[in-house]
């Protein structure tokens, strides 16, 4: 069959099966629209800015195991889009992204609208592409859609001239498809993973820590099942939360910077410590110098050789597919004889649990003023543990981690790697899109949820129910918290002055909004938001406690040991 | 320690690019980079001359590994391989100079590829050393320019980059 370069675009989303295209349209991409106009299988999502659109398309598949589609316009269209980019590569998140460019002709001539997009996104993507030729759009589109999906997944970027989508081709989808300079290890080598299962039963002061790959290999299941085998305790990274079910006694919350305190002395004075799907990251391990202080063995299994040994030296390095690697230990270790020691293993407990009796996430309730801590256990109270939840980046972002118990994973969306503030509104709008009868709740903070805003539009047109849980502190949180520590108290920039009512921004918009002042009314408005109005955006404007900070932590350049528990270790 | 990268990729517009831009975003050193298609003319050979602990190589060959277009890594000197680098040197050749360039290129096995009344064009090739010592034997005030191609590498024997 003869078509245009559009169409023959729109025709591969359809054999990937693409539901919903986030975009923006533009000169660029003119041809493309007019091709996603005339056909009904792919839709489209209209965002008011490109960057919520790369966002959206992330969350929509942060929440599934599906691959996000986003389309902008040339230029401004793409560089709008290089932050949500960014966020997806740094998270490792499978999507497409495909950009209009101007006319091959136009190309380096400076024109309207023009940028090196390949060039500009080339250190933020997994991989991309520039098709100057209309026969190479089915073979790209094929490529762009293995490469963002198999591996360690990563958004790809397929950037085409105007002139490619008009011109004409016999159009054809490729069944199969191969890449002698791609192959992603799969299955991980059986020598290795016998010495990993031989060195975890050796262990006496065992330690599981796993991160988002088992979240992105589907392998929540494998992981439980192993970690219930064995006995040991685990701790799932801000990336990993629900990989491990929250509620459990194995569980020990996450480890890092404003991770619990027996988690982080768990990690530390482990002497086998298997790590999946996790990559040692500054905020997870603090200091390496110290890290490496404490003598242990360490089991790394990734999908991303380069994962491996990068800060942290590791003594069996197991490359391969986290759910495969996970299901021949178990099968090994339900095929031999040897279990853990005992003894061994109930005097590490005890340890164990004298470092939780220590109840570091305790805070200090009030009648008069809202605290974070409280609302957002409140929101998982009324949600029952069930909601799909958001975050942007910074102090609600550290207390919703913290305080909201994650038992499954894909639950909870945040960006981790790159920090971007702005991410919690559109990905919830792609994880609302993409589970229609689930609840999704966005925290946010009035600082992060106001460089997304203009999404409430897109929220209303497309009629989604999502419960917006403003933290309103006044302050750019985290970096309040920061001046305070570290800087004397010199609150430089930090405080938000001139902030709108959000309640009737949100009303404006067509949606429902709340102003929370006081505590006891904070579980009430909640329910309202949650029932009442269940089919209705509801912005919840919590006036919370201004000076609250996110405790535990570890300062930056600090060893995991070296927590501050609360204020009063100041 | 210095290493000598040599890899395969894929012969495609901006795939130098990865492969530079790799480098500079993770701050490591490119001593030299050179890149020609092979026999094959889907692909090129790059090879690449640069310095770092053994965790940083270690990271290098992975981190080029993980490219997409990239096909084969292989560290050349972690055993017996040979290198070369081209370099011509343009010097002025007047008086008694003609003469003396002229013997110190023989003693190097170079050859004079270009010659006017004021000027010669050595042609020289050998390892690095060898470059070096030769602009060492010549008169800094006799250069007038000089280019050099960078390394090219091969490993000895048996030890064979390809598909």
């Amino acid at each position: 069959m003869v078509l245009s370069g559009a169409e023959i675009v729109i025709r591969c989303l359809q054999e990937e099966k693409v539901e919903y295209v986030f975009g923006y349209p533009g000169g660029a991409v003119l041809f493309l629209y007019d091709a996603l106009f005339q056909q009904d299988k792919v839709r489209h999502v209209l965002v008011r800015h490109e960057q919520a659109a790369v966002h959206a398309a992330d969350g929509f598949a942060r929440s599934t195991e599906k691959v996000g589609v986003a389309l902008v316009t040339s230029g401004p269209g793409a560089t709008n889009a290089v932050t949500g980019i960014a966020t997806a590569y740094c998270d490792s998140i499978p999507m497409v992204i495909i950009s209009g460019q101007v006319p091959t002709a136009a190309i380096g001539q400076d024109a309207f609208q023009e940028v090196d997009t390949v060039g500009i996104t080339r250190p933020c993507v997994k991989h991309n592409f520039l098709v100057k030729d209309v026969r190479d759009i089915a073979l790209t589109m094929k490529k762009a859609f293995y490469l963002a999906r198999t591996g360690r997944p990563g958004p790809v970027l397929v950037d085409i001239p105007k002139d490619v989508t008009m011109q004409r081709c016999e159009f054809e989808y490729p069944k199969e498809i191969s890449m002698r300079s791609y192959n992603p290890v799969v299955k991980g080598h059986s020598g290795q993973i016998k010495k990993a299962v031989q060195l975890l039963l050796e262990a006496k002061r065992p330690m599981i820590y796993t991160g988002g790959g088992v979240v992105l290999a589907n392998a929540a299941e494998q992981i439980t099942r192993l970690t219930r085998l064995l006995g040991y305790p685990i701790t799932n990274t801000l990336m990993g939360l629900g990989g491990y079910p929250f509620g459990d006694r194995q569980y020990l919350g996450m480890p890092g910077m404003h991770g619990t305190f027996e988690a982080n002395m768990a990690m530390h004075y482990s002497d086998v410590l298997l790590a999946v799907g996790a990559r040692f990251d500054d905020r997870v391990i603090g200091n390496p110098a110290h890290f490496a202080e404490e003598p242990r063995k360490i089991i790394h299994i990734d999908i991303d050789p380069s994962s491996i040994s990068k800060r942290v030296k590791v003594d069996v390095p197991i490359v391969g597919d986290v759910r495969e690697v996970l299901e021949e230990m178990i099968r090994q270790l339900e095929a031999g004889e040897a279990r853990p020691n005992p003894d061994a293993l109930a005097t590490w407990w005890k340890q164990v649990e004298e470092w939780r009796s220590r109840r570091c996430m305790a805070y200090k309730n009030s009648d008069e003023i809202i605290k974070p801590q409280f609302v957002i256990q409140k929101l998982w109270e009324v949600t029952g543990g069930e909601a799909i939840v958001t975050s942007d980046v910074g102090q609600h972002q550290m207390w919703a981690a913290q305080y909201y118990g994650f038992d499954k994973p894909r639950r909870w969306l945040n960006s981790g790697g790159l920090g971007t503030m702005g991410v919690g509104l559109p990905y919830a709008m792609g994880a609302k899109l993409a589970n229609p009868d689930m609840p999704v709740a966005c925290v946010t903070g009035e600082a992060s949820i106001q460089m997304n805003i203009q999404e409430l539009s897109t929220c209303r047109q497309f009629r989604l129910p999502i419960k917006i849980c403003n933290l309103n502190n006044r302050y750019l949180g985290m970096v309040r918290q920061w001046q305070e520590l570290f800087h004397g108290g010199r609150y430089s920039e930090s405080y938000m002055d001139s902030l709108p009512d959000f309640a009737k921004l949100a009303e404006s918009y067509g949606h429902v909004g709340i102003r929370i002042d006081r505590p006891a009314d904070v579980e009430g408005a909640l329910r309202e938001a949650f029932t009442t109005y269940k089919n209705e955006l509801v912005f919840l404007d919590f006036q919370i406690d201004a000076t609250e900070n996110v405790y535990p932590m570890v300062q930056g350049g600090k060893g995991l040991t070296e927590m501050i528990l609360s204020a009063e270790d100041l | 320690m210095r290493h000598v990268i040599s890899l395969l990729i894929e012969n495609e517009s901006g795939a130098l690019s990865r492969v530079s831009g790799l480098f500079s975003a993770r701050g490591y050193n490119i001593e030299s980079l050179t890149v020609a298609p092979t026999e094959d003319l889907s692909m090129s050979r790059m090879t690449i001359v640069t310095t770092g602990s053994d965790d940083i190589i270690e990271q290098i060959t992975k981190q080029l590994n993980k490219l997409v277009e990239v096909v084969k890594v292989v560290d050349i000197s972690e055993a017996a391989h040979i290198e070369r680098e081209l370099m011509l040197v343009k010097v002025r050749a007047t008086g008694k100079d003609r003469e003396e360039i002229k013997r110190t290129a023989d003693i190097f096995r170079a050859h004079i590829i270009d010659v006017t009344d004021a000027s010669y064009v050595v042609e020289l090739t050998g390892n690095q050393g060898k470059l070096d010592a030769f602009i060492g034997a010549i008169d800094p005030a006799l250069i007038l320019e000089t280019v050099r191609s960078g390394v090219c590498g091969i490993g000895r024997g048996d030890r064979v980059l390809k598909v």
